[in-house]
């Protein structure tokens, strides 16, 4: 039992190790080489060649003259620490700028994950109860249709209806200007206001699926022995419906759940870029135009982190909400 | 790979079973028709008779008649080619307008299809192939070999498919549809290997296909012969699942333009129509945005109704009562109706 956790732990920990070295390899892959893009960017600003150096050290987190191990064991070793060089574009450590925009890309995301599995577990168990019936058929068919859209077309939509035409809804940044009190309710409705139209285009475009989803599960456990059981043994409709047809239908949905934010975290890039809202899919496309790649690899450890996170939090969760989920020790090899 | 059964016999332990161990002989064609009977036609012919899946293939066969027959009789897209900025449905040289280059519409549309073809077809592929040699390797060896696959498929999950896309797209910056389409599937297997190797550790108790083990058939053969039909449907129905990420995420970095500008899309078309002819705030040119809008969403909705349609055949429960061969089928209905009146 404890083994698992243990191995569990090693494996989260194997795995992010593993992607800042795939980071490491990419920087040197990249097009043109980073470092020759800065020392030719720095030469044009008439830095002093002496000084060159030096300035991609704090920039990159690197000597490029050192032997890669060196220059490997130098980046890993800072970002420990939390130190992810230097952006380009912003000039400004990669940590402060990550720092002030990641709050408001979990905000909007864990926001509407949450309630795109809300609306899909309520809909789908509907869908399931009253499987063949007009509103069945009906409901199907509309989460079929909204899942036609990917997110960031219907986000368009939204911009061009809500925001240009209608002008209801900004089209850009996370609050308007001046907001600069963010204890106060006015600000939290004004980062309101402007996190709806992102909200509103994930949870459209997503709860469908996962809605059906939900139908598909919920069908599933009704057909089961213990349900019928459970009817035989007399217990109550209320017990029946929450206890062993909820429950069980909810389960595969739980890693799902958790996969799926880090999932639209991953998507915030495209998002945030049609509402030009400043989280850290934002930066990350800046970056990616600008050739930015410290702040285009930090925004990539960060997603990738939060991701392996989530998982690593299911995994070791997963077993305590469903008892009969081995632990991974049983199995036998043939 | 043309083997008779004698000589399989002789080159190859792994077939000695149905030789010496099986008192019936069921030879190669047989067993051919038989796997069609079961896995292909029934299936088949359950899944037809969904009206999804209908709807689905036959949207699925206009898109590839576009591909195919539409870009040879219907004209390249072209600047000039036709009068700047029509309005949709105007003249028959442009029937979906034009952009303010002279472009038409339609021909863009067309002509990018191909591509997204190709491009769904290799992504799908390889996320499926990947995931059923990985997933069922996993889930029916056990122990080391599966903990080493699942480790593998764990760190492929855990990064975030669109931004090591976007970085790896710029990096290698491909311009071959199939490529791309890989590209975008290179860590798509991953949940879906987890998931099939969930399915085959149920399946490698299965009477069956413990017999097979115990006379000692390979690895590799009960995987194909025993395992692999079992978990077909399901494969399928995220084909399509696949297919479609595809969709989504090439549009999506054709409109953001990270992938290289050469190969037609209808991502490029949104990226123009929303930059360049100002769709998003000028009524006049709306139509440039939702053109490549519908082609995106109708092969969406064309995959999402195979993929619905088929997971009916996937589910037995489903399957059984569909294809009206349930001796409790009626029974069952009333059951779970009372099971729905009595939760809500």
């Amino acid at each position: 039992m404890n083994s698992y956790y243990i191995e569990r732990t090693g494996r989260a920990v194997l795995t992010l190790w593993l992607v800042v070295t795939l980071t490491f390899g990419i920087i040197r892959l990249l097009p043109g080489g980073p470092l020759v893009q800065l020392r030719a960017q720095l030469i044009r600003q008439g830095v002093d060649p002496s000084e060159i150096e030096g300035i991609i050290e704090t920039y990159q987190n690197l000597r490029p003259n050192e032997p890669i191990y060196i220059q490997y064991i130098d980046y890993v070793s800072s970002l420990v620490v939390g130190d992810m060089g230097q952006s380009f574009r912003y000039s400004k450590p990669v940590s402060a700028i990550i720092g002030d925009a990641l709050p408001w890309t979990v905000f909007v995301m864990v926001t509407a994950t949450l309630i795109l599995f809300a609306i899909a577990i309520v809909w789908g168990a509907v869908m399931a109860y009253k499987e063949g019936s007009t509103l069945d058929t009906v409901s199907s068919a509309l989460s079929i249709l909204f899942s036609t859209v990917p997110f960031y077309v219907f986000a368009i939509m939204l911009v061009v209806v809500f925001g240009y035409r209608l002008g209801l809804f900004p089209t850009s940044n996370r609050t308007s200007p001046g907001m600069l009190d963010p204890y106060s309710i006015k600000f939290v409705i004004d980062a309101l206001h402007h996190a709806i139209l992102p909200i509103t285009s994930i949870v459209v475009t997503q709860a469908g699926l996962q809605a059906l989803a939900m139908r598909g599960n919920s069908i599933q456990v009704l057909g089961e022995d213990y349900v019928r059981v459970a009817r035989l043994r007399g217990l109550s409709d209320s017990r029946i419906s929450v206890r062993y047809v909820a429950r069980n239908a909810i389960l595969p949905m739980y890693t799902g759940f958790l996969t799926l934010i880090g999932f639209n975290l991953g998507g915030s890039v495209i998002l945030e870029e049609v509402f030009t809202y400043p989280g850290i899919g934002y930066y990350m496309f800046a970056a990616l135009e600008a050739r930015d790649y410290p702040l285009m690899m930090g925004v990539f450890l960060i997603i990738t982190t939060a991701l392996v996170v989530a998982v690593f939090i299911a995994d070791l969760t997963y077993g305590k909400i469903d008892p009969r989920v081995e632990t991974g020790d049983s199995s036998e090899a043939y | 790979m043309k083997r008779t059964e004698s000589d399989s016999v002789a080159t190859d332990t792994e077939f000695s079973f149905e030789t010496s161990g099986s008192t019936v002989e069921v030879s190669r064609s047989e067993r051919l028709r038989e796997f069609y009977e079961e896995f292909i036609y029934k299936p088949g012919l359950v899944a037809w008779s969904d009206r999804r899946t209908r709807v689905g293939s036959l949207i699925m066969a206009i898109y590839v008649l576009m591909g195919t027959v539409g870009v040879v009789f219907y004209k390249a897209p072209n600047s000039n080619q036709v009068e700047r900025s029509i309005q949709p449905f105007q003249t028959m040289a442009a029937p979906l307008g034009s952009t303010r280059s002279g472009v038409d519409v339609l021909a863009m549309v067309i002509h990018a299809t191909p591509e997204m073809l190709l491009m769904l077809l290799a992504g799908g592929l390889f996320a499926t192939g990947v995931a059923v040699a990985i997933g069922t390797l996993a889930g029916y060896k056990g122990g080391t070999t599966d903990r080493l696959l699942t480790t593998f498929s764990d760190i492929a999950m855990s990064i975030p498919g669109l931004p090591l896309i976007m970085v790896l797209a710029i990096v290698f910056n491909p311009t071959n549809p199939a490529l791309i389409g890989i590209l975008i599937t290179v860590n798509y297997w991953a949940g879906l290997g987890r998931s099939i190797r969930s399915q085959v550790l149920t399946l490698r108790e299965e009477s069956y296909v413990e017999a097979s083990r115990t006379m000692g058939v390979s690895t590799p053969r009960i995987l194909v012969k025993d395992v692999i039909p079992n978990i077909m449907p399901y494969v399928l129905v995220n084909f399509a699942n696949a297919a479609r990420y595809v969709v989504f995420a090439s549009v999506g970095l054709y409109y953001l333009g990270i992938l290289p500008t050469s190969v037609d899309n209808w991502g490029l078309q949104l990226d123009q129509a929303y930059r360049q002819a100002g769709a998003l705030t000028g009524a006049g040119t709306m139509y440039q945005l939702v053109v490549p809008m519908l082609a995106i969403m109708f092969i969406a909705l064309a995959l999402i109704l195979l993929a619905q349609g088929m997971d009916r055949v996937f589910n037995p429960r489903v399957r059984t009562r569909l294809a009206g061969e349930s001796e409790s089928a009626g029974g069952e209905d009333t059951e779970e109706t009372s099971a729905a009146e009595m939760i809500t």
